[in-house]
């Protein structure tokens, strides 16, 4: 057998008590693509951060073509022809594209821009990139910056190229086109390492596929020899159910009804145009987009926390039959009308939560403030969390615990039970299983689906639109700051909604 | 190919918790590091034996029973600004202005007593006294605060600069107030005692200690358990949370630095009317600052600002007990107390960061 272009042996990283990795052997050979499958918090970033000279490995060895290497730093890294795209982009703004490539990069000789553009034109045709060189980053698309963080790699020479994430960013038509790139990078003798917990990308893109689990390696596999369930299996450690039940919407009623909001930021861009929805009590309206696309303003400002151009947003109280005009009123105006609208931010720690807090003092934020007393009232919010943690399987030493503590899915889970506790009228969440193992993941799924039954009107904003199309009853898409369609989730088809996620400007809508 | 590379000597990695045990042996460690290190620059320096200069230190403080209460003043003192700083550098509101905000409340106090003079009863004059300097103190804090909260100005420099309007404001007052031109404002009211904090005990100081003291634990009760407590812990965490659950920002800080400012309003009325009966630029003396220090190293917690703040006035008082005795100037005893400041400030690194040697090559 050849020599692995990358080889890890035994390699160990501990937080504290934390172990990260443990014993963990992998190796990628020349003109391979091999998938890195875990849940999160299974230690698939701390691995690949140790090849690229993040973080150095508390024990274990790692062998570049053969030999044993010691990677210090990220300049060591790209000295073994190493490159990371990270899932955050490292870019600055207001250079092109060419400029962004070749920055950072030592020479001797004087910058030639021409010369750089020249490369990275040479660059894109051999792998089929379709880029400008001359663009700015802030002209670019979120695709577009994706592709300059390859090219600035390849442009540094790397042999050994390692993608954090790469699709959860894009539409599936991008992604479809990323792997085109990979697949061509493929022929020509590059190692692919691609991390990701989409099981369809990892069937469709790789040659083999790794999995860790809770920091432990469980094992390589051939993808044509393999499948959906068993690598579920291997990622969860047994045999998981993947499918969602959509029940029929319970006696729908106009609970939201959204009229013609407009809404711009700090810095004065646009971020809503003209946006005119209604959402029914019992059921799941899905909101598809690209990130960014004023998902955030959105919720935001039907929970009361923007300030609106223009536009009205009226909501149903079931008891009285009143219509209520929720624009340009604070939370506590909203609460104090007697409207009970949960929200689940898509920043849990920043905004839903506060992490330096325990669990009760975080159960307490929407609480607190009852009674006439100047002190506040732990025995209540602590019995709460005692029955979250218990409920939703929260992982937690106890509930003292300061959030930040805990793992990313146990702290959503902390905030959908808070939210759910004040037994809402109205539920909206963002990415609600952004960070989750496909456990929590499910477990949050069947929680939208509970409070569907009892009649609340649920607005899920969500990346994977496989999830959206099986759990929602109407699936809104967002492009640029306006609706360019509301499809029927039953109906619609994943390349249906990707092409609407990327219409520019979609005009009227039909609810 | 490659030139051969080894592991790094040394890296840094972050501990997730330290068992307080370990945390106490690592705090203990530094203190007597310190000691061991500020006895060999006493030594270095002096020629003195640092055992003696210890025990002299040790007597600046417990020696005689007047020399002791002067300690709890003094921790009281620094005590009470800690205090007051607390809420509002729990909300992250850098408050630098303490200094100013005391200085502004002695003014007042000490106006109350210049004009007054006998006029009222005593027990009445005090209480004018009181809610003088608590206004004056509010009036301090809250204008950097309102720019604060309306237009996310800055306010550290704020606050900081507010000290030099508030000095000025008490120069120009003396100079008012005491035509010789010396600049010194005498004793007030040294014959009918009015406006002075009454004895107790016959201990000068025993009320200054006991209103600082139900200050604390009224401080304390206040952060752990009431709705403002928590409203400002909220706040200080993050504001996109508090706004989340509807808390109107703007009026937890204004409430908040309102109440950091009134208590530093009466720490200017015990340092005027329970202790010195005067007023001069120097009334706070640098406390405004060092309660910064005193209020971080407890990390908040009032009761642990009692030892915090009795650690440092202990410090203060053995070094200029052994710049007396020794016929030295402050600096010997300012590097002693800066040494051990510096161990005991730099052993948090140790508990919050964990440091690994390179481990021997296996060939």
């Amino acid at each position: 057998m050849a020599t692995a272009a990358i080889e890890l042996k035994n390699i160990c990283k501990r937080f504290g008590s934390i172990i990260a990795n443990n014993g963990i052997n992998l190796s990628v050979y020349n003109g391979e693509i091999l998938s890195l499958l875990g849940e999160n918090g299974s230690g698939k970033t701390t691995l690949m951060n140790m090849i690229s000279g993040i973080y150095f490995p508390d024990e274990g060895h790692i062998f570049i073509n053969g030999e044993e290497v010691f990677i210090r730093s990220p300049k060591d890294a790209f000295k073994y022809k190493i490159g990371m795209i990270h899932q955050h982009f490292k870019l600055v703004d207001v250079f092109s594209a060419a400029e962004n490539i070749a920055l950072g990069i030592e020479s001797k000789e004087r910058f030639n821009l021409k010369k750089a553009i020249e490369d990275v034109k040479a660059i894109c045709d051999r792998y089929g990139f379709e880029i400008e060189p001359e663009k700015k980053i802030y002209e670019m698309s979120v695709s577009e910056k994706q592709t300059v963080e390859i090219l600035k790699v390849l442009y540094r020479g790397a042999d050994i190229l390692i993608l954090d994430e790469p699709t959860a960013v894009l539409t599936p038509q991008e992604a479809q086109k990323l792997f085109a790139v990979l697949r061509k990078m493929k022929e020509d003798g590059k190692s692919i390492i691609i991390i990701t917990h989409k099981l369809h990308e990892v069937l469709s893109l790789s040659d083999r596929v790794s999995v860790l689990r809770k920091g432990q390696y469980i094992g390589t596999v051939k993808t044509s020899e393999t499948n959906e369930a068993e690598l579920t299996e291997m990622m969860v450690g047994r045999k998981i159910e993947l499918n969602i039940e959509r029940t029929e919407p319970v006696e729908p009623v106009k609970r939201l009804e959204i009229r013609n909001i407009n809404c711009k930021n700090r810095e004065g861009v646009q971020m809503l145009s003209n946006i005119n929805f209604d959402a029914y009590s019992g059921e799941i309206l899905g909101i598809a987009g690209i990130a960014g696309s004023g998902q955030k303003e959105l919720l935001e400002a039907i929970a009361g926390l923007q300030h609106l151009e223009s536009g009205e947003i009226f909501y149903n109280n079931p008891k009285n039959g009143k219509a209520e005009n929720l624009r340009d009123k604070t939370p506590l105006q909203i609460k104090e009308l007697g409207v009970r609208l949960s929200f689940v931010p898509e920043d849990r720690l920043g905004m839903g939560l506060v992490g330096n807090m325990d669990i009760i003092d975080n159960m307490m934020l929407r609480s607190y403030r009852k009674g006439k007393s100047l002190f506040v009232q732990r025995k209540k919010p602590r019995n709460l969390a005692e029955k979250v943690i218990n409920d939703l399987e929260v992982v937690t030493p106890g509930p003292t615990t300061p959030v930040r503590r805990l793992s990313g899915g146990n702290v959503q889970k902390v905030l959908v039970g808070r939210e759910i506790a004040a037994a809402p009228t109205v539920l909206m969440v963002a990415y609600p299983v952004r960070g989750l193992d496909i456990n929590s993941s499910y477990l949050i799924y069947n929680i939208l689906n509970e409070q569907k039954q009892k009649g609340v009107a649920i607005i899920f904003v969500g990346e994977d639109l496989d999830v959206l199309l099986e759990l929602c009853d109407k699936i809104l898409v967002i492009g640029s700051g306006s609706i360019t369609g509301i499809v029927d989730a039953k109906t619609a088809t994943k390349e249906e909604i990707g092409l609407l996620m990327t219409k520019s400007n979609g005009g009227a809508s039909n609810a | 190919m490659h030139e051969k590379t080894h592991e790094p000597l040394i890296h840094i990695t972050k501990r997730a918790f330290l068992e307080p045990w370990k945390a106490l042996i690592v705090r203990i460690c530094a203190v007597l590091l310190a000691l061991l290190t500020a006895g060999l620059f006493i030594v270095l320096l002096t020629g003195l034996n640092p055992l003696e200069v210890y025990a002299e230190m040790f007597k600046g403080s417990f020696s005689t029973n007047r020399k002791f209460w002067i300690l709890l003043q003094k921790t009281a003192m620094l005590l009470c600004i800690a205090l007051a700083v607390t809420p509002a550098f729990k909300m992250k509101f850098w408050n630098l202005g303490a200094e100013g905000q005391v200085l502004a409340g002695g003014l007042a106090c000490t106006a109350c007593m210049f004009y007054l003079k006998d006029s009222l009863p005593n027990w009445l004059l005090i209480l004018i006294m009181i809610a003088a300097s608590v206004l004056s103190g509010i009036i301090w804090a809250i204008i950097p605060a309102f720019f604060k909260a309306n237009w996310n100005t800055n306010e550290t420099l704020f606050t900081l600069m507010m000290n030099y309007a508030a000095i000025q404001l008490v120069s120009f007052c003396i100079a008012k107030w005491v035509p010789n031109g010396s600049g010194v404002l005498p004793i007030l009211n040294s014959s009918t005692k009015a406006g002075w904090l009454p004895t107790l005990f016959e201990k000068q100081y025993f009320l200054n200690v006991l209103i600082v003291a139900v200050i604390t634990v009224v401080m304390y009760v206040y952060l752990k358990y009431s709705k403002h407590g928590y409203e400002l812990s909220v706040v200080g965490e993050s504001q996109n949370t508090a706004k989340y659950i509807g808390i109107n920002v703007k009026k937890i800080i204004l409430r908040t630095v309102a109440l950091s400012g009134a208590i530093c309003g009466v720490s200017g009325f015990l340092l005027v009317s329970g202790t010195g009966h005067t007023i001069s630029t120097g009334l706070a003396g640098g406390n405004g600052f060092t309660a910064i220090l005193v209020s971080w190293l407890a990390k908040f917690n009032p009761f642990i600002m009692v030892l915090t703040s009795l650690l440092i006035s202990f410090l203060q008082r053995g070094a200029s007990q052994i710049a007396s005795s020794y016929q030295m100037d402050d600096s010997i005893s300012d590097i002693v107390t800066g040494i051990i400041l510096f161990f005991i400030i730099g052993c948090e690194f140790f508990i919050n960061y964990k440091i690994n040697f390179r481990k021997k090559e296996d060939k």
